[in-house]
């Protein structure tokens, strides 16, 4: 096969192909940079928390209003808000530690999701409604994310050094009279928000997973939040694009088959990184000679 | 599954042993059980006033996989007269007879039609949809769906009415007038659909449906239905899968697309969109729908679905 045909001719034939590497391109530049700042902020498991979390609320919405895009995906990002907002309350207000937090309400959002689900009878069509797939992105879907990718950098440009001094110093940002608890809180609007684009139009796991895996593979490569940043969001758009070709020349899922990707250049990046992979640390001089 | 349906058998035999007359039942109506909706219809239409007419497998339901309920078995035991489909349709009925003890006679109302077998051809490519399919549907290898032409409709009507007649000859002559006029209606129908659907150019004639209930349709009023290829309706889908199922209705020149079991409707429209097709409602294949949907008797059956793929071809 010649590289053409496996590279650039299944999204010159198929559109359905040119649509999902755009949702994508989208999901990569929002996800990118949130994703970096949750690792920074040692939050990395809040975003698989808080992708059950939003389950209730986008059952409610459609047990409301059907098959409707935007009032499921209202409908999660309340729910999923909620628990952001009451796990960061909790452990701001109380000793209990924000993880312990997070694992409470998620659990509570779950277990009221599973429950709303299952007294609609076939719990399996609700959820495959809830969750799509990136092969069937339609114009609504591929709207949402693209909005939400666009705001999301819109917002992370003006309260992103803020945030990224909280990471750091929250001590100093409180002594230069930052708002603290508002950047924190309108960080996990952030989360949830790309969460949500993510699960209507490609999933669940591609949503947590082109999030996660990338921002940590970007450790590796990167030293500052800016270029940690663009490379998890190269990262996370270059492991869709393979992953998409796999799922087309190999008959895999395609969202398996995007996160395995990530996964796989995680690993490569642990292994053989430039910053602080295991190379470095055991081969440091042939890393150097060569 | 085997091992729930004996349970409940021998819950249905407990019931059955404390179970008193029912009620419901005139004394003086023939009672007659009929094992799936589209059976129901046909013998209340032949019937009329004098049946008291109990379907296992109510609309919308799938005759298929049915589980009997000791209910069902007590309405066989006091049944006077059963009316199945046969060709192995209702792989649950001879069980249920014996487990009921219903002595009298099994009406099998697909008796002389020219059975059609399991078609394989369909097979390019042996992909989870298709072989999950074809376990679910193996019934030995003849196709049971059989009612999905007219003309085998109204040999099922004759069958019918002459059981009825020969259960309760009181009323034969009535039975024999009603079955005389549901046959002509079936008849005019029959003439409908073929007048409906040669209007359109016989190349265009083409359908991709994961149904595989519509062999009989498609041999009698000239409509090519297709397996779709590759998609799994359980799994999470690949890009090469729909790839490929694209490829299909464009190589083929197919026109509409009836999937509704592929569950996300967003990919079936993309799918649609993708190959210049049209995607179509729903087809009522193995049941009738609620006294309120689109198909509550067999005539309304057959014009919503005819009505559904001329519609997709001439869109």
């Amino acid at each position: 096969m010649d590289p053409y045909a496996a590279l650039i001719q299944p999204f010159v034939e198929f559109e359905f192909m040119r649509r999902a590497l755009v949702a994508c391109l989208a999901l990569s530049l929002g996800c990118g940079p949130v994703g970096v700042l949750l690792v920074l902020r040692r939050m990395s498991l809040v975003g698989d928390a808080l992708s059950h979390a939003v389950l209730p609320g986008a059952a409610i919405g459609f047990i409301i209003a059907g098959l409707s895009l935007v009032v499921m995906s209202f409908g999660g990002f309340i729910a999923g808000l909620a628990v952001a907002v009451l796990s960061g309350l909790v452990a701001r207000v109380t000793p209990q530690r924000e993880d312990a937090s997070f694992a409470a309400f998620y659990l509570i959002s779950l277990a009221l999701g599973v429950l709303i689900v299952s007294t609609r009878g076939s719990n399996v069509d609700l959820m495959h409604v809830l969750f799509g797939t990136i092969l069937a992105v339609d114009d609504a879907s591929l709207q949402l994310v693209v909005s939400i990718a666009t705001l999301t950098l819109v917002i992370l440009a003006v309260i992103g050094r803020g945030l990224i001094i909280e990471c750091f110093d929250p001590g100093f940002l409180r002594a230069v009279g930052g708002p603290g608890a508002a950047l924190h809180f309108a960080f996990l609007m952030l989360v949830v928000m790309n969460l949500v684009a993510g699960f209507h139009a490609l999933g669940t796991l591609m949503a947590v997973g082109l999030m996660m895996l990338p921002a940590a593979a970007a450790r590796f490569w990167a030293g500052q939040v800016a270029t940690l940043a663009a490379t998890s969001s190269a990262i996370a758009f270059a492991a869709g694009y393979a992953g998409l070709l796999l799922s087309y020349h190999a008959s895999l899922p395609s969202g398996p088959a995007i996160i395995l990707i990530a996964g796989g250049i995680y690993i490569v990046s642990v292994a053989a990184g430039p910053r602080g992979s295991l190379r470095t640390r055991f081969l440091p001089r042939r890393h150097l000679e060569a | 599954m085997y091992r729930l349906s004996r349970r409940l058998f021998l819950a249905a035999l407990a019931m059955l042993a404390v179970a008193t007359t029912s009620p419901s039942w005139a004394a003086d109506k023939l009672k007659v059980v009929t094992t799936f909706s589209v059976l129901g219809d046909m013998a209340q239409n032949v019937g009329g006033e004098h049946i008291a007419l109990t379907t296992l497998v109510g609309p919308d339901g799938d005759a298929h996989v049915y589980e009997p309920t000791p209910t069902d078995a007590r309405a066989l035991a006091e049944a006077d007269l059963v009316i199945v489909n046969g060709l192995a349709f209702e792989g649950w009925i001879d069980r249920l007879v014996k487990a009921s003890g219903y002595k009298g006679t099994v009406v099998v109302a697909s008796d002389g039609i020219t059975a059609l077998k399991v078609e394989d051809d369909h097979d390019h490519d042996h992909s989870e949809a298709h072989a999950e399919s074809e376990k679910d549907h193996h019934h030995g290898e003849l196709d049971p769906h059989a009612w999905q032409d007219l003309a085998n409709g109204r040999l099922y009507v004759t069958n019918i009415a002459r059981a009825l007649a020969a259960a309760d000859p009181a009323h034969a002559a009535d039975y024999r007038r009603r079955a005389e006029a549901y046959d002509g209606e079936l008849a005019a129908l029959d003439r409908d659909v073929r007048a409906r659907l040669d209007a359109v150019p016989a190349d265009r004639r083409k359908v991709i449906t994961s149904h595989d209930a519509f062999q009989y349709f498609g041999r009698a009023y000239g409509i090519d239905f297709h397996a779709p290829v590759g998609l799994s309706t359980e799994s999470e889908p690949s890009a090469g899968e729909v790839a490929a199922l694209v490829r299909q209705m464009r190589d083929e020149g197919i026109r509409a697309l009836f999937v509704e079991n592929i569950t996300d409707p967003r990919l079936v429209q993309q799918l649609a969109r993708e190959a210049g097709a049209v995607v179509g409602g729903t087809l009522y294949s193995d049941s009738l729908s609620g006294p309120t949907g689109p198909a509550p008797t067999y005539l309304d059956m057959f014009r919503h679905n005819v009505s559904e793929i001329a519609k997709a071809f001439t869109n």
